[in-house]
């Protein structure tokens, strides 16, 4: 067998040395009767045929770069340079696991401690962790933590609408067996004022996403307004962000949240149909032994050189079992990886200008589609690299003319989770989309309005 | 020596990736909207690479050599696995395209929901989770639903055996219900009569790992799930031990009612340094209304298609679960199936209880339950006769001398000084020899030159590190030297 070396031999002798005559002596525990199933699995491959079989089930799917794409809604299409898959190739990084040994762990030691310190460096804040799933995990973990932070003695969660629906989902079911109010999303019209009109002396936590996931962008003024009034309730401001745009907007430390969380998919993992990705994790000093996830730390060895453990586990389930801050165990290392690796090629001008790109695109795109009679911008306020647009008809239709036409994958449907969103389209426009292609998604468009005009004059 | 670190490494004005202008008219960008710094690195692409070149080789994996590390089971991982993973068909694909867009995918995922079913003898499958303990979560969540379901809301405590996995009790503290420790007996089974105590109608269920992380299959197991079945409970197996059983026996036929997989042991995915990992679960047909939304389905007209089961208890995180993972655990199987699996089980077993039987002989290191024979793995304790300062920890640094990745140690927390041992069985006779020489060396050395231990290791890329000071002085993130 390919990846079992005993031989027929070393299986003796070592059966031998047990003191058994055969292998099933050593499942003499399990019930004879339910003992060796006769499983229905298909029959075994080589790796020849394997590789043939699942390049065909590869090739049933329409992929992103041959098909163009304007859809976002919290996974993303950005460039990955090659010398991220380069690293995270390295065997040595991995097939290792979660480095309990350090002293021959040092390499993705390392690598997440500098992975840390970039994300606080990004965020504006002062720790962050060495990752949680993804971003809709980490807001729930953030939901969890303030409440720890505040020794369970408020149990309401405040979350504005324009959370990405996937987020305050799982939130709600990490919730569902704790005694919790999460309010404030009901009304897609909630807006800051409104969700703090919700804030009494009982509320622990007040979520909100910057830039939302409608795309849109608040100020740093009106952030820190925001976290001033939270502050005063007694409660933590968490903040869902988007990585990319954190290169060039205002950062959430400088404004005065506790607590940041981000899908971090975009900083150099593939889209993979939604994963493996990493939930960035980032959160004020003072807070650290309430936080959840792993965390490394910089020390010294015998010698006194520098190196870097695993630390202040004393939070977490190994140790403190029932009383653990998170049940989190193995998370996100080598997407963590790839997010380092990203940061650091990319660098201070890469990440900027993937950023620039994404809002310049994003705007030529709206100026255009705008300008199409039938069709109107719904965002009020500056956008980063989504925004919505109103359609004349209903966006599965617009999509599947998009699709069937033009090969063109259109955006995110948003009459999904908002009633009141209906014919609303969210579109993302990143680096990665040419010209051509917004010009092509604009005459497709433009076209479509035109037919639907023909149909009702005909009828 | 340390390496330097990465913001060390930078000088203003590098920059490691080039890309294009922008090929549309600008827009001006609000200054008020723009952040005054931003703190990171800039160095050149070949900068980048020798640094975390040069980290990997501080490193040790699979790939290095030897990793007994109990209870994660660190199997080879096939390199093809990575291929599949990597095709563009999988890698660029949107989680929210239409579906007709993905049929590969969804396929994909539902004959590995099938697969999983069949393996498990369970009946409905969701690869949602992140990794093992999301699915624990899940797990517990969908017993609590389904005994709210049944009228039995009231029932608030999960049973948990003294040896389980932290995450077991934290999973299960995340869900709001209660932990109730139940005792293993001499034997390493659960005590039925500790067992039978504690079950009554505050009872949801029953969190059991088996094998356990002992290593020993449970003697008892269809009459411990029988119990708690009658006192109205329901039974939770933790599958991070299924690298024992495939093809030996499903746990859904001994009376399991939920489980979760680890795809990052049992199916070979790689560790990551610590992720991804996956933890899909699988139920009896009672509890698939409960999964988290969506599993896929396949339609009357052959489409695969996203399902919302009806009384789902929510989403449990973004998507679709760890897709990559999934990948790399399907081509697995498939390259294994029904008579591969059980080869895999047989020689982890084979191999397990070979390094046992050689322990034993050896005699230096105690083996608790060696008068049984052990699953998959098995727990030895670092008590050496004749070097009473000697402890585990000691005896794990000094393993890292002689080219080793130590076992699990200090864990399960019931075995004083615990190494656990867990071979695999993509080592061979001889891997194991060496191991076994490894550790009769260190007996010897324990005896005479106790100092040697103590300071171990010597030849690993650092030396013993101060976590103490780690987490006294904690140093978390820097953005310069
Ligand atoms: C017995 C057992 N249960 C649960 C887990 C948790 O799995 P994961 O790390 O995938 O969350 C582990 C992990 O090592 C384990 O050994």
């Amino acid at each position: 067998m390919r990846f079992t070396p005993n031989t027929e031999v070393d299986r003796r002798a070592m059966m031998k040395t047990i003191g058994i005559q055969d292998i099933d002596e050593l499942f003499h525990d399990i019930p004879a009767e339910h003992r060796y199933p006769d499983l229905q699995l298909p029959p075994p491959l080589t790796e020849m045929e394997v590789a043939r079989e699942m390049q065909e089930m590869a090739g049933d799917n329409a992929q992103l770069g041959v098909f163009a794409s304007f859809l976002g809604a919290g996974a993303y299409h950005h460039f990955v340079p090659a010398v991220v898959d380069m690293v995270i190739s390295r065997s040595e990084f991995y097939t290792a696991y979660t480095p309990y040994q350090p002293e021959i762990s040092q390499g993705t030691l390392q690598a997440i401690f500098e992975y840390q310190s970039m994300v606080a460096a990004l965020t504006g804040m002062e720790i962050a962790n060495a990752s949680q799933y993804d971003g809709a995990t980490a807001v729930a973990e953030a939901a969890i933590m303030a409440l720890n932070v505040l020794r369970m003695k408020r149990n309401k969660i405040v979350v504005s609408p324009s959370v990405n629906p996937m987020y305050r989902q799982v939130l709600r079911t990490y919730a569902q067996g704790m005694d919790l109010q999460i309010v404030g999303d009901d009304r897609q019209e909630n807006d800051f004022h409104a969700l703090l009109d919700l804030c009494d002396d009982n509320t622990a936590v007040v979520i909100v996403q910057n830039p939302d996931f409608w795309g849109q962008l608040h100020s740093g003024a009106e952030m820190q307004d925001l976290a001033e009034a939270v502050h005063a309730h007694g409660a933590l401001l968490t903040v869902a962000t988007d990585p990319i745009a954190l290169a060039l907007f205002h950062a959430p430390g400088e404004y005065g949240a506790d607590i940041v969380t981000a899908e971090g998919q975009s900083l150099g993992n593939s889209l993979n149909f939604g994963g493996p990705y990493l939930g960035m994790f980032a959160f004020r000093a003072k807070l650290v032994r309430k936080s959840s996830g792993r965390l490394v730390g910089q020390t010294i060895d015998l010698d006194g050189k520098q190196g870097f453990v695993l630390t202040l586990s004393t939070r977490e389930q190994h140790i403190r079992r029932a009383k653990a801050t998170s049940n989190i165990c193995s998370n996100q290392s080598l997407n963590a990886l790839a997010a380092g690796v990203y940061m650091a090629a990319l660098g201070k001008q890469g990440m900027r200008k993937v950023a620039e790109l994404c809002w310049h695109k994003a705007h030529y795109a709206a100026d255009r589609l705008q300008a199409l009679e039938g069709y109107e911008l719904l965002s009020d306020r500056p956008f980063f690299k989504e925004f919505v647009l109103r359609c004349p008809r209903p966006v599965a239709e617009i999509n599947q003319y998009l699709l069937e036409e033009y090969g063109i994958i259109g955006g995110y449907d948003l009459s999904t989770d908002y009633d009141t969103l209906d014919n609303a389209m969210l579109l993302c426009v990143t680096e990665m989309n040419t010209r051509e292609e917004i010009d092509d998604l604009v005459d497709a468009l433009a076209t479509f309005h035109q037919y639907i005009n023909t149909e009702e004059v005909v009828s | 020596m340390a390496d330097d670190f990465i913001y060390e490494l930078s000088s203003p004005g590098r920059v490691g990736v080039a890309l294009p202008d922008s090929d549309v008219p600008e827009t001006p960008i609000p200054a008020d909207t723009l952040r005054p710094e931003l703190p990171l690195p800039e160095l050149s692409e070949v900068d980048v690479v020798r640094h975390y070149v040069r980290l990997s080789t501080k490193n040790y994996g699979v790939d290095t050599g030897f990793y007994p590390l109990g209870s994660c089971t660190m199997k080879y991982n096939p390199k093809i696995n990575e291929q599949t993973a990597r095709l563009p068909g999988f890698t660029n694909i949107h989680p929210l395209q239409d579906p007709v867009t993905v049929q590969g995918a969804m396929q994909l995922l539902y004959e590995m929901q099938d697969m999983l079913a069949e393996i498990s003898g369970l009946d409905a499958v969701t690869l949602q989770p992140s990794a093992g303990a999301q699915g624990e979560f899940t797990g517990v969540l969908i017993m609590r639903k389904a005994q709210i379901a049944r009228g039995q809301g009231h029932r608030d405590k999960i049973l948990i055996p003294d040896s389980a996995h932290g995450t077991n009790p934290a999973s299960t503290a995340m869900s709001g219900l209660h932990v109730v420790e139940i005792a293993s007996d001499a034997d390493g089974n659960v005590d039925i009569e500790q067992l039978k105590a504690h079950l009554d109608d505050t009872v949801v269920g029953l969190m059991i790992t088996n094998p356990s992380t002992l290593g020993l299959f449970d003697q008892n197991i269809v009459e411990v799930c029988r119990l708690v079945h009658e006192a109205g409970g329901l039974v939770y197996g933790d599958g991070a031990n299924l690298n024992a059983i495939m093809g030996i026996v499903r746990p859904g036929d001994l009376g399991i009612d939920v489980m979760h997989f680890n795809l990052h042991k049992t199916f070979s995915t790689p560790h990551g340094g610590g992720g991804p990992g996956s933890g899909p679960v699988g139920v009896v047909a009672e509890l698939a209304p409960f999964l988290p939304a969506p599993v896929v389905g396949l339609s009357a007209e052959g489409e695969y298609e996203w399902v919302w089961p009806a009384q789902s208890i929510g989403r449990v995180r973004s998507f679709h679960g760890n897709f990559g993972v999934i990948v790399r655990a399907y081509t697995y199987i498939r390259m294994h199936g029904a008579v591969g699996l059980r080869r895999v089980s047989e020689d982890a077993v084979l191999n397990a209880n070979y390094m046992q039987a050689r322990l034993l002989e050896l005699g230096d290191y105690p083996v608790p339950h060696g008068d049984r024979y052990c699953m998959h793995e098995f727990v030895a304790q670092g008590k050496i006769a004749g070097a009473e300062g000697i402890h585990t920890l000691d005896i794990a640094k000094r393993l890292i001398d002689f080219d080793y990745h130590p076992p699990t140690i200090y864990f399960p927390l019931i075995v004083p000084e615990a190494l656990m041992i867990e071979p695999t069985e993509t080592e061979s006779k001889e891997t194991l020899d060496g191991f076994i020489a490894a550790l009769t060396q260190i007996a010897d050395e324990a005896r005479s030159d106790p100092e040697l231990l103590h300071t171990a290791p010597h030849h690993a890329p650092t030396r013993r590190l101060d976590e103490v000071r780690a987490a006294r002085q904690p140093i978390l993130a820097k953005t310069s030297a």
